[in-house]
C-alpha cells in the first residue's frame, strides 16, 4: 500500500473519530433534560460504563493484537458505553452497568471482528442482556423531578457503588413505573387509559408521561443536529417514527379506552433515542436506500408490537436486534440499480 | 440565444475545492522546446506505433516518426526538428512507472517543420472517410483523458446513427484549467473543429457542455458563434459537480440518456469529444498541423506560479517544472492528471505526453499524514457519493475477501475509478484501490483462463492427433495382419489337407488291422469265406471313399 500510490490524491474530509464525538455531542442535551428529571445517576452511570468500554476495547485490542491507540481514539465504544447508560435507571448498581457494558464490548463487538464486523448493535445487546437477566433492577426508575423528592449525588453514587440505600425512607418511595410501563401494567388490569390517568395524576401531561417527553424532544432535536451535519441520513428515523405513529393512530382511532396516543408512544420511552442514535448505527443497519426504509419500518413495527403485546414495557431494544438480523438480507434484495443497468429512456 | 435546456440529475458527486483561479491568471504561455523530446510509443490505449526513423536520422518538426500499426493506432510526430539520438526504453507516464520504447530526438534549436502540402483544407468538401484519414494522419487522440484514438470515435459504423454530438468541456477536476483556457483563447477554432466532427457523423445537433464555474469559457464560445450555429449547437452550463465531466455522466446530464453498461456512447446515438480534441482537429484539416503540442495546467501548492503552457509533447516533466520557477526536485507528490484521478509520476524525466493534461505538484500538506485504515462502518457515504450508483462498501468487502466472482455481482466493472468513494470514506480506506487490485486480478484470471482454454485447446488437439495417428497406426497394422493372414491361410489350408490325408489313412489301417484277423474263421466252408471275402470287399470300398479329403471332415 505504502510503494503503490493510488487516487485520490487528497486530504481526507471525514473521520470516524469525527462521526462518533458528533453522535455524543448530539447526545447531550438528551442527557441534560435526563439529569434535571432523574438526577445525577446518568453520569456516574456513563462514567462507569465509559470506563468499562475502554478498558474492555483495550483489553480485547491487545489480546487480538490489533493497534491500541488508532481503535481506542475512534469514539465507537464511548458512544456504546453512552447508549448503555442512558437506558439504565438512576439508581443502579455499579456491576450490573460493567457486566452489560463488558458484555457489549467484548461479546457483542470484539468476539465478532471488533469496529466495523459486529452483526448486532453492540449497545442493545448489553442492554437486552440486563433486561432478561435483571429485569426488576430496569424498572426501579426514580419518579421524576416533578412528581417526587430528587436524590443527591452523595446518595446516588452510595447507592450505585456501593449499594447503600439512600437514607430517604423506602425505596419504593423513591421510585416508579416508567409511564410505559404503568400504562402497560395498568392496561392488563383491565383499566382504561382514562382511568390510568386518574390513578396516575403524573401522566395526565398530555399523555405523554412528565420528564420523558421533554427527554424524548430533546433527543429529537440531538438527532436533527446530526441530520443536519449529515452524520446520519433521514431514511431510517423518518421511517420508524411514521411507523409507530401509523400503528399507534390507528389503535388509538380503534379503541382510545384500550390504546394510548401516538403522541404517547413517540414521546415515551426510548423511541427517539432509538431512531435517532441506535437505530442509525451504520454497522448494523441497511445501508441501501430502500434497504434503510425497510429497516426503520421493521424496527417500528417490532416497538409497537412489543409494547403492545409483548412481555417488556418498551421495545426498542428487541426490535433494533431483530432489524439488526434481517439487514444483511435486506441490503442483497434492496440493492440500487446501477447506473447504465435498464437506462431509462427519457430524452 | 437558446432555450435553456433542461438538464438531468446524476447520482452522487462531490462540490470540491475547484483552485481553479490559481492557475488562470496568465493567458497560455509557450513553453519553450526542451534540447531533449522524449516521445512513447505507445501513448494512448490500442496498438504501439512502429518507428520509421533511425538512430542518428535528422528529423524535422510535424514528420511522422512512428507510424499507425493497425486500426487502433495513430502515428507519432516528431514534435521539432533535431536527431534521433535513441529508440531506447525510458520511464514513461503510466501508474506502473515502467519503462517503454520511446524516440528520443536531441532537438536542434531550428525548430525547422517539414513543407505544408498544399491539399484541400474546406472540410465541407472532403467526404468522412477523407476527414478521418486526416485525423489519424495527424495523430490525434482524445485529450481529455484515455486518449482513445479520435478518428475511430467519428466512425460509429453504418449500423449507428448518430443524433447528438457533444462537447466536453466541463474540465470537472479540481486545478486543471487546460481546456477552459483553450475556450476562452480559441473558441472559434474548437467550434470549428466541432463543425467539423459534425459534418463527419452527420450529427443532427451539437452540444457543448462546460461547468458553470467557467463563465468566461461560456461567454467566449457563446461569442465565436456564428448566427447561423445557434440552431446547431448549444452552449450549455452544467452543475459543477465533480465528475460532471465524465463522459457518461456529462451525456446523462445533458440529454438524460443512460449509456448502457458496458457499451459505448454511440448505442444511444451520442458521441463525445473533448474541448481540446476539437481544437487540434481544426488545426490538422485547416492547418495540416498534426498533433505535436497541447496545453498542460502546471499547478499545485508547490508550484509558485501555476500557469498553462502550451508544450511540445515529448518534453521532460522536469524541463517544464523548472521553467515554471519551481524548485527542480521532485514534490513531495507530482501528479499527471487531477488529484482525484491522476497518478503518481516518481521520475522527473517522464515525458508530457498526448494525454498530459494537468502536471500537480502538491506538498506534504495536501497528502494525509497517515496510512492507517479503519474498518468499515458501513455509514454509506460512499454509495450516496457514488456516481455510478454502486454500493462501494460492498465492493469493498468482496475485495478484500478477494471475492472475484461477488464483486462483479455488484458491478465492478461499473466503477469509473473516479475516486468519490475514497475522499469522503471516513475509515480511510482506499477505495478506489481496492476496486483497481480487484479489476485486475480478474483480468490477470481472465488472461490466464484464455491462456488455459489455449493451452487446453492445444492438448485436446494434441491428444486428437496422437489418436488419429494411433488409429491410423492400427489401420496400417491391421491391413499388413491382413495381408499376412492371407498367405499364411493358404498354406495352413494345405497343410489340414495333408493332416486329413494322414488321419485317413491312419483309420483306414486301423480298420485294416481290426479286420485283418477275424475271429473264428477256422472251421467255415469255402462258402462262407468267399462270402465273408465279397463283404470285405465291400467294406473296403466306402473306406477308399472316406480317404478322400472333404468327406473325411464329416466323419
Amino acid at each position: 500500500m505504502s510503494t503503490f500510490i493510488s487516487s485520490p490524491h487528497t486530504l481526507f474530509t471525514n473521520n470516524v473519530t469525527r462521526i462518533m464525538l458528533l453522535v455524543v455531542a448530539a447526545l447531550i442535551p438528551g442527557i441534560a433534560a435526563h439529569i434535571y428529571f432523574f438526577g445525577i445517576g446518568i453520569v456516574i452511570n456513563s462514567i462507569i460504563c465509559i470506563v468499562t468500554a475502554l478498558l474492555c476495547e483495550a483489553g480485547m485490542l491487545k489480546l487480538r493484537d490489533r493497534p491500541l491507540w488508532p481503535f481506542l481514539t475512534d469514539g465507537s465504544a464511548i458512544v456504546t458505553a453512552l447508549l448503555i447508560a442512558i437506558g439504565l435507571p438512576s439508581l443502579f448498581p455499579m456491576w450490573l452497568a460493567i457486566i452489560a457494558t463488558a458484555f457489549a464490548i467484548i461479546i457483542a463487538k470484539h468476539l465478532y471482528g471488533g469496529l466495523g464486523n459486529n452483526p448486532f448493535n453492540p449497545a442493545m445487546v448489553g442492554y437486552v442482556l440486563l433486561l432478561i437477566a435483571f429485569p426488576k433492577d430496569m424498572t426501579l426508575w426514580l419518579a421524576p423531578h416533578a412528581a417526587g423528592p430528587a436524590v443527591d449525588f452523595v446518595s446516588t453514587l452510595q447507592f450505585n457503588i456501593l449499594g447503600q440505600l439512600p437514607v430517604i425512607a423506602h425505596f419504593d418511595a423513591i421510585t416508579m413505573a416508567t409511564p410505559l410501563d404503568t400504562v402497560k401494567t395498568e392496561l392488563g388490569t383491565g383499566l382504561t387509559v382514562s382511568q390510568i390517568v386518574t390513578n396516575h395524576p403524573h401522566l395526565a401531561d398530555a399523555m405523554f408521561g412528565k420528564g420523558w417527553d421533554i427527554i424524548n424532544l430533546l433527543f429529537l432535536l440531538g438527532g436533527i443536529g446530526l441530520l443536519y451535519k449529515r452524520v446520519i441520513t433521514w431514511r431510517i428515523p423518518v421511517s420508524m417514527l411514521i411507523t409507530i405513529a401509523i400503528f399507534a393512530s390507528i389503535a388509538y382511532a380503534s379503541n382510545n379506552t384500550l390504546h394510548a396516543s401516538p403522541l404517547f408512544h413517540l414521546l415515551g420511552g426510548a423511541t427517539m433515542l432509538g431512531a435517532f442514535f441506535i437505530a442509525t448505527d451504520p454497522v448494523t443497519a441497511s445501508t441501501t436506500p430502500r434497504g434503510q426504509l425497510i429497516y426503520g419500518c421493521g424496527i417500528g413495527i417490532f416497538t409497537y408490537l412489543i409494547r403492545n403485546y409483548g412481555s417488556y414495557p418498551d421495545g426498542v431494544a428487541f426490535a433494533v436486534l431483530l432489524m439488526n438480523l434481517a439487514a444483511p438480507t435486506i441490503d442483497y434484495y434492496t440493492r440500487p440499480r446501477v447506473f447504465g443497468h435498464h437506462p431509462g429512456t427519457s430524452s | 440565444m437558446s432555450i435553456p435546456r433542461k438538464l438531468w440529475r446524476i447520482h452522487g458527486g462531490l462540490h470540491l475545492p475547484g483552485h481553479k483561479a490559481e492557475s488562470m491568471q496568465q493567458p497560455i504561455t509557450d513553453a519553450p522546446v526542451p534540447p531533449e523530446l522524449i516521445l512513447p510509443l505507445q501513448q494512448h490505449i490500442g496498438n504501439v506505433a512502429t518507428p520509421i526513423v533511425n538512430v542518428g536520422d535528422r528529423v524535422l518538426k510535424n514528420q511522422i516518426i512512428a507510424r499507425a500499426e493497425g486500426y487502433v493506432s495513430v502515428p507519432i510526430h516528431a514534435s521539432s526538428s533535431g536527431t534521433v539520438i535513441a529508440i531506447e526504453p525510458r520511464v514513461i507516464p503510466h501508474p506502473s512507472h515502467l519503462t517503454d520504447t520511446c524516440i528520443v530526438i536531441a532537438t536542434d534549436g531550428k525548430d525547422e517543420a517539414t513543407p505544408v502540402a498544399a491539399v484541400l483544407s474546406d472540410y465541407r468538401q472532403m467526404d468522412p472517410a477523407e476527414l478521418r484519414n486526416r485525423i489519424r494522419d495527424a495523430g490525434i487522440v482524445g485529450l481529455g483523458g484515455a486518449g482513445f484514438p479520435a478518428f475511430i470515435k467519428l466512425n460509429p459504423g453504418p449500423q449507428l446513427k448518430i443524433h447528438t454530438l457533444i462537447l466536453n468541456g466541463a474540465e470537472c477536476e479540481p486545478y486543471i484549467t487546460c481546456d477552459a483556457m483553450l475556450m476562452q483563447e480559441q473558441p472559434r477554432a474548437i467550434l470549428d473543429g466541432l463543425r467539423i466532427m459534425q459534418h463527419a457523423l452527420h450529427a443532427q445537433r451539437c452540444i457543448i457542455g462546460i461547468e458553470d464555474n467557467k463563465p468566461a469559457a461560456l461567454q467566449a464560445l457563446q461569442a465565436a458563434l456564428h448566427t447561423d450555429e445557434h440552431t446547431l449547437i448549444e452552449i450549455v452550463a452544467v452543475p459543477t459537480l465533480y465528475p460532471a465531466g465524465g463522459e457518461k455522466q456529462l451525456i446523462k446530464t445533458l440529454t438524460g440518456l443512460e449509456v448502457p453498461s458496458h457499451q459505448l456512447p454511440a448505442s444511444v446515438g451520442v458521441i463525445c469529444h473533448n474541448v481540446a480534441t476539437a481544437y487540434s482537429i481544426a488545426q490538422a484539416i485547416s492547418h495540416q498541423q498534426p498533433l505535436i503540442e497541447r496545453i498542460v495546467t502546471v499547478a499545485g501548492p508547490a508550484i509558485p506560479k501555476a500557469c498553462n503552457y502550451r508544450v511540445r509533447l515529448g518534453t521532460p516533466m522536469k524541463y517544464l517544472i523548472e521553467h515554471t520557477g519551481a524548485s527542480p526536485s521532485l514534490p513531495a507528490r507530482l501528479i499527471m492528471g487531477g488529484p482525484m484521478m491522476g497518478f503518481a509520476i516518481n521520475d522527473l524525466q517522464t515525458p508530457v505526453i498526448k494525454t498530459t493534461n494537468c502536471l500537480l505538484a502538491l506538498t506534504s500538506q495536501e497528502l494525509p499524514k497517515t496510512q492507517f485504515e479503519l474498518p468499515c462502518i458501513r455509514c454509506g457515504e460512499c454509495a450516496r457519493a457514488c456516481p455510478a450508483q454502486l454500493l462501494p462498501q460492498q465492493l469493498f468487502w468482496h475485495a478484500h475477501a478477494k471475492d472475484f466472482d461477488k464483486i462483479q455481482d455488484f458491478n465492478l466493472f461499473d466503477c469509473i475509478e473516479c475516486g468519490c468513494c475514497s475522499y469522503v470514506c471516513p475509515s480511510h480506506i482506499p477505495l478506489v484501490q481496492y476496486y483497481r487490485f480487484a479489476k485486475t486480478e480478474i483480468w490477470a484470471k481472465e488472461r490466464e483462463k484464455s491462456k488455459s482454454d489455449i493451452a487446453r485447446q492445444r492438448h485436446e488437439f494434441h491428444l486428437q492427433r496422437l489418436e488419429r495417428k494411433k488409429r491410423e497406426d492400427e489401420e496400417r497394422k491391421r491391413k499388413k495382419k491382413e495381408m499376412l493372414d492371407k498367405v499364411t491361410q493358404t498354406d495352413s489350408a494345405a497343410d489340414a489337407k495333408k493332416a486329413a490325408i494322414a488321419a485317413a489313412l491312419q483309420r483306414a489301417q486301423a480298420k485294416k488291422a481290426t479286420q485283418a484277423s477275424p475271429q473264428n474263421v477256422e472251421h467255415l466252408s469255402e462258402q462262407q469265406r468267399q462270402q465273408i471275402d465279397e463283404i470285405d470287399k465291400r467294406r473296403a470300398n466306402p473306406s477308399t471313399v472316406a480317404s478322400q479329403p472333404g468327406k473325411d471332415n464329416e466323419s
